[in-house]
Parts: C-alpha cells; sequence; structure tokens
C-alpha cells in the first residue's frame, strides 16, 4: 500500500525533486509550500510522515513540528527534516522538539528515501 | 538693688564653683563623666574661648559704633572651621605627634628646634595678648561698677578695682593651672571649667536678648522697626573692604591666639572631635551673636544719651529693675572674662617658662646638669610668676592705654599681634624649605611694625612724645609716621598695619628661607612636620644618632618627669627590648623617645638642649633626612604616578570592553552573515545535486523530463554565481573598496535605460509598467550605470514581487527642494508592517514568494542602499499603509 508522504517546502526545484524521488520509491506526495499549509495538510489529508523544511513562510518547520508534537491525535507523525542552515542549533532544536531525522542540504536522494522508507517500518502505532 | 557686696560674694561663689568643677574633672573616677570631658561637645565649648567680654559686652558697643563690624568677627572663625578644617586638623595631628606644647612650641620646633626663635616667638605672644588681657580686665572692672552702681554709667573704670581684679585672677588661675607638672600639658579641670563658663555666658546671652527683644522692645519686629535700626544697619562699612579684612583678621586669630592654640591643639583629647566642632563651634557662634542687633538697637532707643553701648546688656535689664537677671549677666560677662584670662594666661606661662626660664636656667646650672636638681620646682616657680607677671603686664597697658574705652577696638590690636605667626605656621605646615632663620627674621620683623604701627600709638596721649610721632614720624622722618608708614595714606590704623606687616613677614620669610640652606634638623623636622601624616614621629632613632649612659637619661627624665613617670617610661622601654630589669638599652631609639616625652613639658627646643647635655656624638644622618624627604617625595610621586597609570588603565579598559563589545556585536554579525550565506548557497546547490543524483541513478527518464531537469541544474547553477557576485559586490560596497566615479549626470537618463531593460520583464510577467510624471532634466552627482543598476532593481523587485491580478508598477520622478527623487510603486502585496526595518538588510528576502515562486537573494536592496549611500543619498521605502502595494523612493541632493 502506498504511503502518503507530506513535503513542506518552499523551494519550487527542491519540492520537484523530492517529489520525483518519493514517486520513484513508491510513495505518493502532497507538497505544502508554507508552515500553514503544512498544518492544514496534517489535518485533512492524513499524511504518513512529513519531509519539513526549516525556513518557510508565515511558520517555520520547528512552529509546526512543535504543533505537531502538541496534538494528540498527531503527535506520533514521523517528521524528517531538511534544513539548509546545518548547525548544530537547529539539529539540537529539532531533536528537543521532537523530530525523528534530520539531514542537511544538500541531501543525497537516497539518504532522503532510506531514511523515509525507514521511518515509515518504524511507524509508531496509531499515527 | 544689687550693692557691691552682693556682686562680688556672687563672683566669688561662681569661682569656687569652677573649682569644684575642675576639681572633680581632674580627681574623678567616674568613667561616663570622663567620656563626656573627652566628649566633642566639651571640646567644641572649651573653643569658645574665642568669645571673650570682648564679645559678650563689646559686640554690641561695636554694633552701635560701626554697624555689622562685629559679625566679620563671627565670620572668620566659621570659615576657617568649616572650610579649612583640613588645617586645623594638620595641625592637631603635628601637635599630638610631636607633643607641641604651645604655639612658640610649634614654630620652633618645626624650624630645627632653634631655642632663639622660641623666646621670638614667645615674646610676641606675650606682648600680642597684653592688649587682650586688659581688655578683660577693663570689661569685667567696667561692669562691677556697673552692676554694683558705684561708679557713673558713662565714667571711666576704676584702675583700683582693676588692680584687685588682676591680683585676683592671677591668683585664682596659679591655683587653677599649675597645681603640679602633668605628665603631658593636659588640663582637663581647666577645660571641664572653661566649658561650663562657655554654658554661662551663651545662657546670659541669650537671656538678656530675649528679655530685650520680648519684655522691652515688644517683639521682633516692633525692634527693627524702631528708628534706631535703620542707624545701625545701615552702616556704610558693612560689607566693604574694612569688613573683609576683619574677617580674614579674626579667621588667623583663631588658629593664632595663643589661647585658641592651647585649647584646639594642646588640649585636643580626640583628634575626630574636630569634626564635630568644625559645624558646632559655627553653630555657637551664630546663638551668641544672635542678639546683638537687637539689644544694640533697644539701647540706642531707651538708653540716655551718652551712654556706654558696651554696658547696654547690663544697663538694660537694670534700667528695668531685673536686678536678678543683670547680677546673671554680670556673671556671663565674668566667665567670658575669666575664662580667656585663664586660658590664655597658662598659655603663656608655660610658653615663657619653657622657652626663657628653663633655658635660661640650664645655662646657669650647665656645669652641674647631671647632678640630680628637680626642674619640676623650677617648671611651676616660673609658670607662677609668669602668670602674674603676664596679668601684671595686662594691668599696666589697661592703666595706661589711652583708648580704653572702645573695647572691640583693643581686640583687634591683639588680633593683629598674633597674626604674624600665621606665614610661620602655614610655611610649617605647607612648605618644606622654610628656614629658621627665615622664620625668625619674618617673625621679628612683622612684630616690630606691628609695635610701631598699631600698639605703641595706643599709649600715645594728645601731646608727649609719642604724640610727635604720630605727627611727624620717628626722628623726624616722613615716611616712618605710624599711620602712613612709608607714605602708605587712606587706610585706617588696623589696615595699614596688616598690610606692612603680613607683607614684610611674608616676604622675608621666603625670601631668607630661600637664601639659607637648611640644617640637617631644620630638614629632618620640615620632613616630619609637612608630610605628617606618612612619616610617623618615631622615626627620628634611625636619623639622629647619639648615644648616653642610661643614668644620665633616667637622672634627666626623672628630673623633669618626677620618679614615678620616669621608672615607669623606662621599665616600659626594657620590656619593648625583651630587656630584664628596669633599665633599658639606652639606644637612638629610645633616647628620641625620651626627648620626645621631655618635649610635651618642657617644649622641643628645651628638651633637646637638656638630652645633648647627656648624649654624646650626635650626628644627624644627612644621608638618612635627605632618603626620608626623598622617600616621602618619591612615595608621593609614585602615587601620584599609580593614580595616573590606574585612571589610565581604566579608561584603556572601558575602550577595550567597548570594542570588545564592539568585536562580539560583529562577530555575531559575521556568524549570522555567514550562516546566511551557507543556507543560500545550499539552496540552489540541494537542487543542482538532488536533481544531478537523479539523472545518474535513473535509468528510464524520459528526454522530455531529461531535458527540464537539465535546465534546473542550469538556472541553479546561474543563480549560484549570481549569487555570490552579489555577496562579493556588497562586501566591496560595504567596506569601501569599490571604486566608484562620481560624475555629474542626468539620473533621468539611467530611469530611462532602467526603463528600457524593464520592458522585457515586465511584459513576460505581465505587469503593467508606465511611466508618470517626470522632471525631465536634472543633475546629480553619481555614476551612471550603477544609478541604473539600482532603478532595475527596485522595477524588477516591483514586477517580480506584484502577485495582484492585473499588476502595475508606476515610476515618476520629481525635484523636491534641492534633490531629485524618483519612485517605484506597485500595486502588489506591499511590505508588512513588521518587515519594514528589515528589507534593506542582507538577506533579508521577506517572505511572500515571488511570480515564479521563487524568491531572490535578499542582497539587491542592501547593494542598492550602499550604492545609493555612496551618492549621497538615501534610498526609502515610503510608508503609506492607505495605499496597495510598495513604494520605494531613490532620493539625490542636486549637484551644484
Amino acid at each position: 500500500m502506498n504511503k502518503r508522504v507530506a513535503i513542506v517546502e518552499d523551494e519550487p526545484h527542491i519540492v520537484e525533486s523530492l517529489r520525483f524521488i518519493l514517486n520513484r520509491a513508491g510513495h505518493d506526495v502532497i507538497v505544502a509550500d508554507n508552515g500553514d499549509a503544512a498544518i492544514e495538510i496534517v489535518k485533512n489529508d492524513s499524511p504518513d510522515i512529513m519531509v519539513l523544511d526549516i525556513m518557510l513562510p508565515i511558520k517555520n518547520g520547528f512552529e509546526v513540528l512543535k504543533w505537531i508534537r502538541s496534538q494528540t491525535r498527531y503527535r506520533s507523525l514521523p517528521v524528517l527534516m531538511l534544513t539548509a542552515k546545518g548547525q548544530d542549533k537547529d539539529r539540537n532544536t529539532a531533536t528537543s522538539l521532537g523530530v525523528d531525522a534530520f539531514i542537511a542540504k544538500p541531501f543525497s536522494n537516497d539518504e532522503v528515501v532510506d531514511c523515509v522508507n525507514r521511518l515509515l517500518v518504524a511507524e509508531r502505532p496509531g499515527g | 538693688m544689687l550693692s557691691t557686696n552682693v556682686a562680688l560674694v556672687t563672683s566669688l561663689l561662681y569661682v569656687a564653683l569652677l573649682f569644684l568643677i575642675a576639681f572633680y574633672s581632674e580627681r574623678t573616677t567616674n568613667e561616663g563623666y570622663r567620656r563626656l570631658l573627652r566628649s566633642p561637645a566639651v571640646y567644641t565649648l572649651s573653643i569658645s574661648v574665642y568669645c571673650t567680654s570682648w564679645t559678650f559686652f563689646g559686640a554690641v558697643g561695636s554694633a552701635v559704633r560701626t554697624g555689622l563690624d562685629f559679625a566679620a568677627i563671627y565670620l572668620g572663625p566659621t570659615l576657617i572651621f568649616v572650610g579649612w578644617w583640613f588645617f586645623l586638623r594638620k595641625l592637631v595631628r603635628i601637635g599630638k605627634a610631636h607633643r607641641i606644647t604651645s604655639i612658640a612650641d610649634l614654630i620652633s620646633s618645626r624650624y630645627g628646634k632653634d631655642p632663639r626663635l622660641a623666646v621670638l616667638a614667645t615674646l610676641v605672644a606675650v606682648v600680642g595678648t597684653t592688649p587682650y588681657i586688659a581688655l578683660q580686665l577693663n570689661a569685667i572692672t567696667t561692669s562691677f561698677g556697673v552692676v554694683s552702681r558705684s561708679a557713673p554709667l558713662s565714667g571711666a573704670p576704676d584702675i583700683t578695682t582693676a588692680f584687685w581684679l588682676a591680683i585676683a585672677l592671677a591668683t585664682f588661675t596659679i591655683l587653677f593651672g599649675t597645681r603640679n607638672v602633668d605628665a603631658d600639658e593636659h588640663h582637663p579641670g581647666v577645660v571641664a571649667a572653661i566649658a561650663f563658663e562657655a554654658l554661662v555666658k551663651l545662657i546670659a546671652l541669650i537671656s538678656v536678648g530675649l528679655f530685650v527683644v520680648f519684655g522691652i522692645g515688644g517683639g521682633v519686629v516692633s525692634v527693627f522697626s524702631l528708628p534706631e535700626a535703620q542707624e545701625v544697619l545701615k552702616s556704610e562699612e558693612a560689607f566693604g573692604s574694612r569688613w573683609m579684612v576683619l574677617t580674614m583678621l579674626s579667621a588667623v586669630a583663631i588658629i593664632c591666639l595663643p589661647r585658641q592654640f592651647q585649647v584646639t591643639v594642646v588640649e585636643n583629647a580626640d583628634e575626630r572631635g574636630l569634626l564635630t566642632a568644625s559645624w558646632l563651634f559655627p553653630t555657637y557662634l551664630l546663638l551668641i551673636s544672635l542678639f546683638v542687633l537687637p539689644i544694640a538697637i533697644v539701647g540706642l532707643s531707651t538708653m540716655p544719651a551718652g551712654s556706654n553701648p558696651d554696658m547696654f546688656v547690663l544697663t538694660l535689664p537694670m534700667s528695668e529693675r531685673q536686678d536678678l537677671l543683670a547680677l546673671f549677666v554680670f556673671i556671663g560677662g565674668f566667665s567670658s572674662a575669666t575664662s580667656m584670662v585663664i586660658v590664655a594666661s597658662i598659655a603663656l606661662s608655660i610658653m615663657v617658662s619653657n622657652h626663657i626660664v628653663v633655658p635660661i636656667t640650664l645655662w646657669l646650672k650647665r656645669d652641674s646638669v647631671k647632678r640630680s636638681s628637680d626642674l619640676r620646682t623650677i617648671l611651676l616657680t616660673s609658670r607662677r610668676f609668669s602668670i602674674a607677671g603676664i596679668l601684671l603686664l595686662g594691668f599696666l597697658y589697661f592703666a595706661s592705654s589711652t583708648q580704653s574705652d572702645a573695647l572691640a577696638s583693643i581686640g583687634l590690636i591683639a588680633f593683629a599681634g598674633v597674626a604674624q605667626f600665621m606665614p610661620s605656621i602655614v610655611g610649617a605646615l605647607f612648605w618644606r624649605n622654610g628656614t629658621a632663620l627665615g622664620a625668625t627674621w619674618a617673625l621679628g620683623a612683622g612684630f616690630v611694625i606691628w609695635l610701631f604701627t598699631l600698639l605703641l600709638p595706643t599709649f600715645a596721649g594728645e601731646s608727649g612724645a609719642l604724640a610727635d610721632m604720630i605727627k611727624h614720624g620717628l626722628f623726624g622722618y616722613e615716611l616712618l609716621k605710624p599711620y602712613e608708614l612709608f607714605g602708605l595714606k587712606g587706610f585706617d590704623p588696623l589696615s595699614h598695619s596688616l598690610f606692612w606687616s603680613l607683607i614684610v613677614n611674608s616676604a622675608l620669610l621666603v625670601l631668607v628661607s630661600l637664601a639659607t640652606t637648611q640644617k640637617p634638623l631644620e630638614r629632618l623636622q620640615s620632613a616630619l612636620f609637612v608630610d605628617v601624616y606618612r612619616n610617623v614621629a618615631g622615626q627620628e632613632g634611625r636619623l639622629i644618632r647619639r648615644s648616653a649612659t642610661v643614668d644620665d637619661l633616667y637622672i634627666l627624665a626623672q628630673r623633669i618627669m618626677g620618679v614615678p613617670d620616669a621608672t615607669e617610661l623606662f621599665r616600659n622601654h626594657a620590656r619593648e627590648q625583651d630587656i630584664e630589669g628596669d633599665m633599658p638599652l639606652p639606644d637612638a631609639a629610645f633616647i628620641a623617645q625620651l626627648e620626645r616625652r621631655l618635649a610635651a613639658i618642657i617644649g622641643g627646643a628645651s628638651a633637646r638642649v637638656l638630652v645633648s647635655q647627656v648624649a654624646i656624638g650626635e650626628t644627624i644622618s644627612l644621608d638618612e633626612v635627605i632618603e626620608l624627604v626623598d622617600e616621602t617625595q618619591q612615595v608621593l610621586e609614585y602615587s601620584q604616578r599609580l593614580e595616573q597609570k590606574s585612571t589610565e588603565l581604566e579608561q584603556t579598559a572601558s575602550q577595550l570592553r567597548y570594542a570588545n563589545e564592539q568585536l562580539r556585536e560583529m562577530d555575531a554579525r559575521k556568524d549570522e552573515f555567514l550562516s546566511q550565506v551557507s543556507h543560500e548557497v545550499r539552496t540552489p546547490m540541494t537542487s543542482i545535486r538532488s536533481f544531478a543524483e537523479i539523472l545518474r541513478n535513473t535509468d528510464n527518464v524520459d528526454s522530455e523530463q531529461n531535458k527540464r531537469f537539465l535546465d534546473i541544474i542550469h538556472d541553479e547553477s546561474i543563480r549560484l554565481t549570481g549569487l555570490l557576485d552579489e555577496i562579493l559586490e556588497l562586501g566591496r560596497l560595504e567596506s569601501g573598496q569599490m571604486s566608484m566615479t562620481l560624475d555629474q549626470i542626468d539620473p533621468e537618463q539611467s530611469l530611462q535605460r532602467a526603463l528600457e531593460t524593464s520592458l522585457g520583464l515586465a511584459e513576460a510577467s505581465g505587469v503593467t509598467l508606465t511611466s508618470r510624471v517626470r522632471t525631465g532634466s536634472a543633475d546629480v552627482l553619481a555614476e551612471p550605470d550603477r544609478l541604473t543598476q539600482v532603478f532595475i532593481n527596485l522595477i524588477s523587485n516591483a514586477i517580480h514581487y506584484n502577485t495582484s491580478d492585473s499588476p502595475r508598477v508606476e515610476i515618476e520622478s520629481r525635484l523636491v527642494g534641492d534633490r531629485y527623487e524618483a519612485i517605484v510603486s506597485d500595486n502588489g502585496p506591499g511590505i508588512p508592517a513588521n518587515e519594514r526595518d528589515l528589507v534593506f538588510k542582507k538577506f533579508a528576502t521577506g517572505w511572500s514568494p515571488g511570480r515564479d515562486g521563487h524568491s531572490g537573494t535578499g542582497l539587491g536592496l542592501a547593494i542598492s542602499n550602499e550604492i545609493v549611500k555612496a551618492f549621497g543619498g538615501e534610498l526609502l521605502l515610503v510608508e503609506d499603509s492607505d495605499v496597495a502595494g510598495a513604494t520605494f523612493k531613490v532620493s539625490l541632493p542636486l549637484a551644484v
């Protein structure tokens, strides 16, 4: 059964490449280009996993993550964070907010696909 | 009705009370009472011995005669106690450190313990004080006559009464002050009695003041509305040059009067008492002078013409039949006079015995010094005779001077006499180079001029040799007239005398001192005095080398200190040296200590002479003295340098702190910048890498997709290059490395070129580009290509971020005053209020995506901003919340 991956990213070219490789890996993709849209997707489209950028319009990735972890219904949604900043500070913030995986840009396609698959397998019950 | 007997008996009872107080104060073991005696309040009250019968009776007389003159006499001391506190403190510190016994001792000790200088200073003090004592005799005699009605109100004081009074005062003072020779010259009993008398005279004067104002005058307001008030207050003399002279003179007197030196310095029990006295004594002066003016006014208005105004305080209550009050006032005046006489004659007798009698005795008995004859008897006897002699002198002056009707003028003569000490004292405390010869010449010359110009003329009658001299000058020389010395005219006698005596005095001190070389002892003493806070007195032992046998020293000590005190001193020192038995090693340190103990009794000069007679081989190590002086100098300089250094350090530290903060901030900005650059670079890199991997690892990508992915890689590579170019450009702009050639150009041409360039982009984006009102032509200083770049940036931003359905961008330009303005506005979403401050910052792209979804690098506006700044202009975001869209304005100064 196909899994549904939510991509939250405001750079269209990056969205395009992520969509391509995740489709290839057999997943469905839904896209949000800002923080609010990401939350709407979580509420309405029940994704199985989220690939989340940090620098986003309106609400940034941390705020989205925090919101997800604060909601009983969605808190077990696996989240993979992608960031172009790649600083330890961001990694620590993400970890403390309960991120499941963290990959710095520019990423390797295989790494992202492997990571998504791994998180989907380990998906917590009730998600 | 008061009678002679009542006044006499009351006076005697009062004196008996004083005795009881003095006696109890010296013998008591009551700890609380002893603490009270050493308290600042008692110390301050004893300083109030400054207020004599001159103050008590004479201030009112002075107010009647010369208006506000009297206030200067209180103002001077107030200025010293409030403003020259440091001076008094140094004086007291030196006095205690060197066991100074009198003002003559201070001067002679400072200038090398010179015995001749001590004799001269004693002479000045005695002669200077004599008129003052005469003044007290005058006051008591006159007031006694008034209160006992034995003399007419305006009559001259009775000589016979004055004579018996002088005898009585002498007896009284001898009994009081010379009952024994104390180990140190402290007289707690005398101080207690003086303090008590200070209270009595203050309360008496306030009582009569209250009675006069409210009992006779009918209140403060009605007193000052009397016609006589105008007479007293409208004195032409007030606050003039004479007034200044009086203020200065009384300021000097509070330091130089022998009795003031005695109570302030010699009798001081605790240096901290000065702190209290610095405000309490001026308060006392204020209280005691409070009623002077009202009494003078009421006296003038109610007493018969020709009444002696000096006696108003007494005659006013008597005229109202307030005999008890009058008697109390008489006792108050008696208090003020006796306290002065007691302290002054004790102070003078110490000088006479220490500086004149003892040296003469020592010289006469120079062959038998080692025999155990008791000098103490000689000391006591000579002091007793001195007191008698001093009072006799006062009586003689009283009997023979002709100006005896005005109390104040006699007091001022005395002030001027002791003022001759001032230059030498100031030199003693603050000038290292003064010599004994300089001080001797200064004091001697000042004293002679004072004698000639002020004291001597007071003996002159209507005719006779003295009167002739005043008229025609000494030996007929016109230049030697006492009141017009060297032809100086137009001064009153007091100012005239002070002018000449103090100028000659100070000049000689400086000139003669500079012309003579300091002897080793003078040099040593000057270092110990001027730097008293640093050089403790105990250092002489290291500087003066001499030896003596302990037996000789012991005999010497017991001759002056008495057996018990001498034994104790020797035993204590032996214990300090860890020696068994009662006799210490007579080393230089011990000899120096003994000399200081002896100096406390017989004065520094005599003590030195005595010790020199038993000590041999005295050498003052000049090297050591110089070292001490230099050390002090060096310590001083070193501490000044240290202070300077530490100020510099502090400044440097604060500069460093500031620089460090700046660096920190810059470092934080740099980190932020790098992190943003990293982010901006990584974003296109991510696309490039990801699509490159797709193309490499995916087998069946159709050719259309293949082309699209390569296009993306290509576009992102170009974006990356542009980004790097912009970063470099901004870096050069910010660091000022970009060389720009500013020419006088027409900005309209740049704007036109930018418009043409942007047409293509606008068309492609479906944005309507309209050009509105334009200036036509103007000149600014700029570089045309750069200016075009700025305009293109603004226009393409306006196109790029305009997501409106019918997007429009409008360009206009205008001249406002001496500025050229180009305005680019759009009808897009505008810039949110919270991001307006950020638009010109690096990498501030805002979060609203552009038409193609891309946001810019965030460097364009920052670069444009830097360029416009380089042209001396401004790039502004026009804030107008009413209009949709964003409006940017380039404002450039017109070229002149």
